[in-house]
């Protein structure tokens, strides 16, 4: 009976008229917004260029002029990247708020960025010449190796709930970041480190992109067709078996899918925490509880997000360049303290 | 009564005994770094037969950072111990829960109007660290006390991990300005380098111990009202608000004036409390004096270790304590129900 109900009502949601429309209109919006945002951060920085030239650099690139170039070589591919990376941090939050049942989950706090930096301390200080896309494989590994040692020592007989998870994340995170610095320091590291810490977008070039663009890209695809069984598991555990979810399967290939978006982008432009916390709760006040509409809409908002944080910072106090991470935090600390604030209920 | 004397016997030696452990290392440590003091040496210094070279080393270099060392182990093991017993939460720490980001951002509001560290107004950097640890410690109490069911353990290490993210992000923000060689010192800071190393940093953290230890060794009675809960506690005659927020300064205050002095350490807090529960149990006079104890003997251990070991580039002590602190809160939180 219950089960019948909600599969039903999953089903109808999607289905109906309503829901769809309004899926879409915030779609739109997003787009818009995401295009929008991404036509000011290309124009504004340090140096002003008006729309009509961007434009034009786009259509026609014209080597020879000096706007076309910083243009090309320089604002676009910073502002692609956040978005892109933007999109794969909101993702990765949806996906481990999702298979966690932890509303409080992201890469950031559940320590995962950590680890990737970790890893990438590791690199710079023992092999200091890899290529990027080793550099990227790498990252990848020590968000894994975060996980599970997270999951490994946040279980206990009690269960693994949202709060212990969140807090071996964050110690597992201060122990790792703790090491990293030691590292960083031993090998007097800390200048070529320091970008990783807060986080920057200002050092991806064309090559990084053409080879973290598709990756994410897939990621994302792929976890919008976890989505159904995803929201399923969402419903919590009973329900997700009820209904013939592999919740363990299903659970394995989320957190994956979360691990390649979040290891990635760690390797490209540093630890950026806060975005999975809050594009993902936003994007269910949007579009409701329906994961297959949640990661959509988080992708664009989260790209939104990072490129709006990435031309604040570069705008505070032009020439200097604010860690876009800082920026991030700024927004998504007081958030973090409301969903802890609201959730206590429940947690 | 004879219990009672059992234990304070038991107390004294484990104290004896760590005082034993800490002077060995400190002897140890004297033995390690680029001007090597044997012991011979030290004893001949320390009694005035010392050639100047060394007297000059040992009194100007080597001293005057150890007394910081020590005097900030006993300010973090102590007030480790009094938030446990307050929140009645064997997770608790400083460094978790966020009051020292609030000192970092109390130190970094220094730097920016100071520039300098070593001149006579680096007394003020305490008023500074606890501020900073103050405006935290409010701001998690606020958001993490609940009336009816007090400070629920696990709650409250996820505000002040929210309180500590928020603090370090309007750090960064701020040293992100600073120039390069106060940035680059405000970094190691962060991660617990012990950098206390004059006389004046010794006269600047001193008062903060030897005034506020000894006050909160007067309340280890409250203390232990407080771990029979509120209810209790105030049914045996004590004032319950009062004292809770007295002593909830007292921790602030000793975390904030220790990471003055010797960068954010995190982690002797929590793991200190927890060895001298375990060596003299939980009677708060006994066992706060044994948690500052084993503050003093694991941060000094960490310093050599991180000045000796790793040569030549030392590595800051909170790193080596956050190796070993960290996981073992990873094992408490499996263990805790």
């Amino acid at each position: 009976m219950r089960t019948g109900f909600i599969q039903h009502w999953l089903g109808k949601q999607a289905a109906s008229g309503a829901g769809i429309a309004q899926f879409i209109a915030v779609l739109f919006f997003a787009l818009f917004g995401l295009a929008l945002s991404m036509f000011l951060a290309v124009s504004f920085g340090a140096k002003d260029l008006s729309l009509s030239t961007v434009w034009t650099a786009i259509i026609h690139y014209n080597p020879e002029l000096t706007a076309h170039q910083i243009i090309h070589e320089l604002r676009l591919p910073r502002v692609l990247a956040a978005a892109v990376i933007g999109a794969a941090f909101a993702v990765a939050g949806a996906l481990m708020q999702g298979v966690t049942r932890n509303p409080l989950a992201d890469a950031g706090i559940l320590g995962v960025n950590a680890g990737a930096t970790f890893m990438i301390v590791l690199c710079f200080a023992f092999f200091p010449n890899l290529p990027y896309s080793a550099l990227m494989l790498l990252s990848f590994m020590g968000a894994v190796l975060s996980a599970l040692l997270i999951f490994l020592l946040g279980s206990s007989p009690g269960g693994l709930t949202p709060l212990r998870l969140t807090v071996a994340g964050a110690v597992v995170a201060a122990l790792l970041h703790s090491l990293s610095s030691g590292i960083a320091i031993y090998y007097e590291l800390s200048q070529d480190l320091a970008f990783w810490y807060a986080g920057g977008v200002a050092g991806v070039k064309w090559h990084h992109l053409e080879l973290l663009a598709p990756i994410i890209l897939i990621a994302i695809a792929a976890s919008i067709a976890l989505g159904r069984s995803v929201s399923i598991i969402a419903m919590g555990e009973e329900v997700a078996v009820n209904l013939g979810v592999k919740t363990k399967r299903i659970r394995v290939l989320g957190m994956a899918a979360a691990l390649v978006l979040a290891g990635v982008s760690v390797s490209a432009v540093g630890s950026i925490g806060f975005v999975g916390l809050v594009i993902p709760h936003i994007a269910r006040k949007l579009v409701g509880v329906d994961y297959r509409l949640i990661i959509p809409v988080s992708a664009l908002l989260g790209a939104v997000l990072l490129v709006l944080a990435d031309l604040a910072a570069r705008m505070v106090n032009p020439p200097k360049e604010l860690a876009i991470g800082v920026m991030v935090a700024l927004v998504g600390v007081p958030f973090f303290l409301y969903l802890a604030h609201r959730e206590r209920r429940n947690l | 009564m004879e219990y009672t004397l059992d234990r304070r016997r038991r107390a004294m030696t484990v104290g004896a005994i760590l005082m034993l452990i800490a002077a060995g290392i400190v002897i140890l440590s004297l033995n390690t770094g680029s001007i090597r003091l044997s012991p011979m040496t030290v004893i001949q210094t320390f009694i005035g037969k010392g050639s100047p070279d060394d007297t000059m080393v040992l009194f100007e270099f080597r001293l005057p950072r150890i007394l910081v060392t020590l005097l900030a182990g006993i300010g973090l093991g102590i007030s480790g111990a009094i938030l446990q017993g307050l929140s009645k939460n064997s997770l608790a720490d400083p460094g978790i829960l966020g009051i020292h980001a609030g000192a970092s951002f109390g130190l970094i509001l220094f730097v920016t109007f100071f520039h300098s560290m070593n001149s006579m107004s680096s007394l003020l950097i305490p008023f500074f660290t606890f501020a900073g640890g103050t405006a935290a410690a409010l701001l998690i109490v606020w958001l993490a006390y609940d009336r009816h069911q007090g400070f629920l353990p696990v709650r409250l290490l996820l505000i002040g991990i929210a309180v500590s993210a928020g603090f370090s992000a309007i750090s960064l923000f701020l040293s992100l300005s600073l120039d390069e060689q106060t940035y680059a010192f405000t970094a190691r800071w962060l991660i617990g380098s012990v950098w206390g190393r004059d006389w004046i940093h010794v006269y600047t953290l001193l008062p903060w111990i030897a005034f506020i230890v000894p006050y909160v060794l007067l309340q280890s009675k409250s203390l232990n009202a407080f771990s029979l809960g509120d209810e209790l506690a105030a049914g045996i005659g004590t004032p319950v608000r009062r004292q809770r927020l007295l002593l909830l300064a007292c921790a602030v205050a000793l975390s904030c004036a220790s990471v003055a002095m010797s960068g954010g350490i995190g982690f002797i807090g929590l793991v200190a409390p927890h060895i001298a529960r375990r060596l003299v149990g939980p009677m708060h006079q006994h066992f706060l004096i044994i948690a500052g104890l084993v503050g003093l003997v694991i941060l000094v251990a960490a310093d050599t270790i991180g000045r000796s070991i790793f040569q030549p580039n030392a590595i800051p002590a909170g790193v080596v304590v956050a190796a070993v602190g960290a996981p073992y809160f990873l094992y408490l939180l499996r263990r805790t129900k």
